[in-house]
């Protein structure tokens, strides 16, 4: 008996050793930049994947009845900037969604405008990369439409939406490519469960993109830039959280 | 489990060095054995991150979690409902290698990375849930096509039958292993915990890991619905985790119980040594 206890308590140390050694290695292992990388094509397959099977598909839309008590406001909570501040107080009157980069006719869209514009309306459900849900209703105007307005180029490839929240210290950003900017529920939204958007939602506009992840969905958007490529853009990764931390581009999984 | 024969062709017997396992299914024990842990500990990972969970389509902060692993002054608790139990040390809070004492859900030597990232948890999970679906995939596919699901898995009629069933029960509960050529093919219990990990548990986590991509919840609306949301669809998937983890703790108690070397030897090699029957031994 007690050398089946002994027995046991090498096993549990075994078990412990090797587990920390396995651990480790798997930490060092994934410092390695060749291994890392093949891992990280593991999330390029999902995206090609999931661009392949979902193509024009139409993220999943609610009732009233199912929308969230309490919408979580995530990141930042607030716009920075004397600017920002001042618009805030003056509830956007004066303030113009710039749209510019590659298309033939930069716009300056006040948001009487963006309001005037054909609108989309969609109660969907919003989901964070760090597991919640929350659902809710917006409304704005297609991205689509804005695009065509400004007359966009055929070389665009990327759509980069510039914010006016400092995360981190660090300017917020984020972009998406002309199949996401295209599709039908991709809007920018100025409406918030029937009320016009708040400042911890974003105001006065907030990106919905909603077959991705909550990070794609910038808050506080001031400028659209239609480019050919994210390389020049902040740190070149196309995202605040894609620069600072390395989370996928691609964030439809 | 493949032939009945050993080497000289002849009704194997206690004691005689006979062909067990294929190398498909060797491989595939294998392959497999490393990507549950990297998925289980990367997913620990990541539950990190939001370590609340919900039923229904949303879930966060303001609403009612059924399951949640917190702290409160420093002091983590693993909550069950209304159920709270003091869990501190281990999850919730817990000192890391350095000394520091952090207020995560599972502790470090139990996440991949053992830092917390959130990025690099999804990274290892996202790389190896690819491994696991295409694992499983050829792997049920090649297993129909040489016939082990038909003569390993399948249950037919005349096994179901209650009296056996309840002999297979009390045998494992008495550590009774079979013995002779009987130790070639599998026990009823031995067949439904494999057809309930190959045709349930691990389908379901692939399901339910799809049902919460809100890219997949456009093109296959029904993965998350068959679930009842996206948040319980996230339940579900840490169910199963745990589920999946309760059936290798049995599996490798069992390996230990019936003879280590010689069920490593043929789930290495192939080749495994017939049991003699307990009245040879004695």
């Amino acid at each position: 008996m007690s050398q089946l206890i002994l027995s046991r308590r090498a096993l549990i140390r075994t078990g412990v050793l090797g587990g920390s050694l396995l651990l480790s290695g798997c930490d060092k292992l994934y410092q390695q930049p060749a291994f890392r990388s093949a891992l990280e094509s593991g999330q390029d397959l999902h995206r090609v994947t999931q661009r392949a099977l979902a193509d024009g598909a139409l993220a999943r839309e609610f009732r009233v009845s199912d929308i969230s008590p309490v919408f979580r406001a995530n990141g930042s909570r607030e716009g920075a900037g004397e600017d920002y501040k001042r618009h805030l107080a003056q509830g956007f009157d004066s303030w113009a969604l710039r749209v510019d980069g590659l298309v033939a006719r930069p716009l300056d869209l006040p948001l009487n405008a963006l309001r005037a514009m054909p609108q989309r309306s969609q109660i969907t459900r919003h989901d964070c990369v760090e597991g919640w849900s929350a659902i809710g209703q917006w409304q704005g105007p297609r991205l689509s439409d804005l695009l065509q307005l400004a007359g966009v180029s055929p070389a665009a490839k990327y759509i980069v939406f510039h914010c006016a929240d400092i995360y981190g210290g660090a300017p917020y950003y984020e972009s998406i490519d002309m199949v996401d900017a295209y599709h039908p529920q991709t809007i920018l939204a100025w409406e918030m469960n029937g009320r016009p958007l708040d400042e911890a939602h974003g105001a006065p506009l907030r990106l919905r993109v909603e077959r991705q992840l909550g990070y794609k969905h910038a808050k506080f958007v001031m400028r659209i830039e239609a480019r050919e490529t994210l390389e020049g853009v902040y740190g070149g990764n196309g995202g605040y959280w894609e620069d600072r931390s390395g989370y996928a581009w691609y964030a439809g999984i | 489990m493949s032939a009945l024969e050993n080497q000289s062709g002849t009704e194997a017997r206690g004691g005689d060095l006979v062909r067990r396992h294929r190398l498909s299914t060797r491989i595939w024990h294998w392959v497999n054995a490393v990507t549950l842990l990297v998925l289980l500990m990367s997913g620990l990972m990541i539950f990190n991150a939001h370590p609340r969970l919900y039923w229904g389509e949303y879930g966060a902060n303001f609403d009612y979690a059924w399951f949640e692993i917190g702290q409160r002054g420093g002091e983590g608790y693993l909550r069950i409902g209304s159920l709270s139990v003091p869990t501190g040390g281990v999850l919730g809070s817990w000192i890391d290698p350095g000394g520091v004492e952090r207020y995560r859900a599972f502790p470090w030597w139990a996440t991949l990375p053992s830092r917390y990232s959130l990025v690099d948890g999804r990274v290892w999970h996202l790389a190896f849930a690819w491994v696991l679906a295409v694992g499983l995939a050829v792997y049920l596919i090649w297993s129909l096509v040489n016939g082990h699901l038909r003569r390993d898995i399948h249950i037919p009629r005349r096994e179901w039958r209650r009296a056996d069933i309840w002999r297979d029960i009390k045998n494992h509960a008495r550590l009774r292993f079979p013995a002779g050529s009987a130790a070639l093919r599998y026990s009823f219990l031995q067949k439904i915990s494999y057809a309930l990990v190959l045709f349930v548990l691990i389908p379901l986590m692939i399901l339910t890991g799809l049902g919460m991509s809100p890219a997949t919840d456009a093109w296959a609306p029904l993965v998350t619905q068959l679930f009842g949301g996206r948040q319980s669809a996230r339940s579900v998937h840490f169910l199963c985790a745990w589920a999946l983890v309760g059936f290798v703790l049995v599996h490798i108690a069992m390996v230990m119980l019936a003879g280590p070397w010689n069920e490593m030897r043929s789930i290495i090699t192939g080749k495994y040594r017939l049991p003699h029957d307990r009245a040879d031994r004695v």
